[in-house]
């Protein structure tokens, strides 16, 4: 994931440095955006978590590990329909998330809550802090594809 | 005797002369900056831990240092209805012994593991008292995991002191009596059937387990304190004891006869070899050996039957009397090993002996005579020098890195600065009042981390707004890195401080577990999401796999319980994230609430008394929404046929 990072700031970097060479700098355009600004503006939230891909079929071992996790962590919230209990339900959510945003709310909940837009509009709904539920990234992506299976992918 | 009587009035003289001094109202002038030393700002951290013995509250207290803030009690000899500690399934077992249940105790010391003579945050020690045990708490997850009870002891007072690479933890009875293998004879054959025993228990260096290994047989004296050698002296531990005179009534005054008691030298490493070598006498015994486990978050008592006895008057050349003015009580060994503190209670100087010259005195075979068939050295011999007129009451020394040592004073309330190569009184203090123990951070090790010196002083007087007859336990926190000592802050503590250990907040802070993970919980009755949660009947006990997270229980209706049932609530907290424990509690529980950790199961057994419906809830505030945090179960007559139904968010 780190090596994605540095790839993701070269690019940035090389992209500065282009647009530097070709026309006379001027001082009242706006200063790139940091990575962390871009990941936010385009929905992805805000982690480790920059880039998944994403596999069709779904991978069958991947939905069984993911809903053991979610039987054991995430359902005495998460419901599978679109009814909320203490979070909102799943259904749809890989239709209406990123899966980076997803897997970055998962795994880094408490960053997420205090910059992504997204997140405190979910909190203010649900008036409960989704918690930390120490799940690691490889395992944040099983519980994404189980969210993929929820949601009819097949 | 009359010498005795003598003395004892000229004692009270002067402790009447030096109460008027205290009445008529000194403070305590504190240094100028004072205030700047101890302020610890909003959201920062404090330096050290320190870690104070509770006395009669059973428990381990946790102070920041130099903020004198409390961060915790732990609960270790006594319940805790506050976090369910001896009341839920799971603790129950910490508690056994072999008179059972017993649900307190009287916890004076303790220690901090150790490795190469310096502290190394792994564990602490502590020695319970009345009901001979001593305990393990993990310095990771502040919990005590593991409980020992010491036999053939009448009273574990010298205890748990710590060998230099925490290969051993000693228990040395304070109270002598027969063994248990011949346990009734008639109290005036004290001298001839009561023994005292000076119990080495081992500490598993990966997993910290402890085990009995050795007991030695002594006479039937009272073993005060001991401290463990260090560097040249490593092999040797030294017990102080008083009632050489073996009275069995009103020691008071039978037990100050004699104008020298003992130190008692053990070379444990000798002992170690007879151990192993099958030499000793293995005895039929019964005691308790209770364990924690934290992946199953459950207690068990195992029964242990052996102890191998050691007997010095069989077994030559391993341990030695070293005379000892007046009823000796700390026992204290410097950084260097080199010298040994000895403090008479009733003593007029502060004896230091030499290691060196022990075992000179040792290998030339000069002793004065014999003790009950121990060897007796010759106090000249061994002495290193006398601390003269340091104070009235000497009671315990902790050490400096400067070649310093700090003694309190019981009876002149103070504390006194000495060099201990010198023997030159160097500065003296005043503590309010009568200190006890005292505690340099690391003072007790090779490297002490020197700084402060604090004295847990006995009695509070007008130190404190008033609480009734009873007030708070005054501890007193001293500046110690000039040459002359500084006090900086009063602080109260609870229960009844005894020794104290403090250590830099560095080699505990960032190991601290945060979480159990709920993968790997093997609690039988976990219920690992929301799915497992259930209630099963088998005959009249009926279990409860609950779980809990903010902000709900599940389940939280049940119905089908009948009066005369047993109900266990296998309460699993969900939580995976630091900080977020949630409590269970039930009407008319005649038990305690108890607190689950992220992670954790933990049970606890409900009787209902009475036909109804009775709400339980959770105790401990965890979300905007916690007041809601609550259910109900239906108890109905016994024998009704109300069916066993259990459910969470069913449309109402």
């Amino acid at each position: 994931m780190k090596t994605w990072y540095s790839a993701l700031l070269l690019f940035v970097f090389a992209l500065a440095a282009c647009g530097g060479g070709d026309t006379p700098k001027k001082s009242s355009a706006p200063p790139a955006p940091s990575p962390e600004e871009q990941m936010l503006a385009e929905g992805k939230g805000i982690g480790e978590v920059k880039f998944v891909e994403l596999k069709i079929p779904l991978e069958a071992e991947r939905v069984s590990r993911g809903k053991a996790i979610y039987d054991m962590k995430c359902s005495a919230c998460h419901k599978l329909d679109d009814k909320r209990v203490v979070g909102p339900g799943w259904k749809d959510v890989t239709k209406n998330r990123k899966p980076e945003w997803i897997m970055n709310m998962i795994t880094n909940v408490e960053i997420m809550l205090e910059k992504d837009d997204e997140a405190q509009k979910l909190l203010e709904l649900c008036l409960t802090r989704m918690p930390n539920q120490n799940v690691s990234i490889g395992d944040a992506r099983d519980v994404l594809e189980f969210m993929r299976a929820n949601d009819g992918e097949k | 005797m009359k010498k005795l009587l003598f003395f004892l009035a000229g004692l009270l003289l002067v402790i009447a002369a030096l109460w008027q001094c205290k009445t008529k109202g000194v403070a305590g002038a504190s240094a100028g900056d004072a205030a700047q030393k101890v302020y610890v700002a909003p959201g920062t951290y404090d330096e050290f831990y320190n870690f104070v013995s509770g006395g009669f509250n059973g428990q381990v207290s946790v102070y920041g240092l130099p903020s004198g803030r409390m961060l915790k009690i732990i609960p270790v000899f006594s319940v805790f209805p506050e976090n369910g500690y001896g009341y839920s399934e799971e603790t129950k077992p910490m508690l056994m012994t072999s008179h059972g249940f017993v649900p307190w105790d009287d916890q004076h010391h303790i220690s901090m593991s150790l490795t190469n003579g310096e502290q190394d945050g792994r564990w602490m020690f502590a020695n319970a008292n009345n009901t001979p045990r001593v305990a393990r708490v993990d310095l990771a997850s502040f919990r005590t995991q593991e409980i020992l009870e010491i036999p053939n002891s009448g009273g574990n007072h010298s205890s748990p002191f710590i060998t230099e690479n925490s290969e051993y933890i000693v228990a040395g009875t304070r109270f002598s009596i027969p063994m248990d293998d011949q346990p009734d004879v008639p109290i005036e054959t004290y001298k001839d059937n009561f023994r005292g025993t000076a119990s080495f228990i081992s500490i598993d260096p990966k997993e910290g387990h402890l085990k009995l290994a050795f007991q030695v047989l002594l006479p039937g004296i009272n073993l005060d304190l001991s401290r463990s050698g260090k560097g040249p002296s490593h092999d040797w531990f030294f017990f102080s004891c008083y009632n050489s005179e073996r009275a069995n009534t009103l020691l008071e005054v039978n037990a100050s006869q004699n104008d020298k008691d003992f130190i008692v030298a053990i070379n444990w490493k000798k002992a170690e070899e007879y151990a192993r070598a099958g030499k000793g006498v293995t005895k039929k015994v019964r005691y308790a050996h209770n364990f924690y486990d934290e992946k199953t978050h459950t207690a068990t008592t195992k029964w242990e039957t052996e102890a191998i006895m050691l007997d010095p008057k069989v077994l030559k050349d391993f341990a030695y009397f070293i005379p000892c003015p007046k009823s000796p009580h700390g026992c204290d060994v410097n950084p260097t090993g080199e010298y040994i503190v000895g403090s008479g209670k009733l003593a007029a100087i502060i004896p230091v002996f030499s290691f060196a010259k022990m075992q000179k005195a040792i290998a030339d075979r000069n002793f004065e005579g014999e003790y009950d068939g121990i060897p007796v050295l010759k106090y000249e011999d061994v002495l290193h020098g006398e601390v003269k007129k340091p104070g009235l009451g000497p009671l315990h020394t902790e050490f400096d890195n400067n070649g310093n040592a700090y003694t309190s004073f019981f009876v002149s309330s103070e504390i006194v600065k000495w060099n201990v190569q010198s023997l030159e009184v160097v500065d003296r203090v005043p503590t309010y009042y009568s200190i006890g123990h005292l505690c340099v951070p690391g003072g007790d090790t090779k490297k002490p981390h020197g700084k402060y010196v604090i004295a847990y002083n006995k009695i509070t007087k007008d130190r404190y707004l008033p609480t009734g007859p009873e007030l708070a336990q005054s501890a007193q926190l001293y500046d110690i890195s000039g040459e002359k000592m500084k006090l900086l802050l009063d602080f109260p503590t609870v229960g009844e401080p005894h020794y104290a250990n403090a250590i830099p907040a560095s080699l505990i802070k960032d190991k601290s577990v945060k979480i159990y993970p709920l993968e790997e919980n093997a609690h039988p009755y976990v219920a690992k999401g929301e799915a497992q949660a259930k209630v099963v009947r088998e005959g009249n006990k009926v279990h409860v796999y609950m779980t809990a997270i903010r902000s709900h229980l599940t389940p939280d209706n049940i119905e089908g319980v009948r009066l005369g049932d047993e109900v266990y609530f296998h309460v699993t907290n969900l939580e995976q994230d630091w900080d977020v424990p949630h409590g269970f509690a039930v009407k008319g529980a005649a038990t305690a609430e108890i607190l689950i950790m992220p992670g954790e199961t933990q049970t606890l057994l409900w009787k209902p008394d009475r036909v109804g419906v009775v709400p339980f809830y959770c105790t401990d505030f965890c979300s905007a929404l916690h007041q809601e945090m609550q259910g109900y179960m239906r108890v109905s007559p016994a024998g009704s046929n109300v069916p066993l139904k259990f459910s969470t968010g069913e449309p109402q």
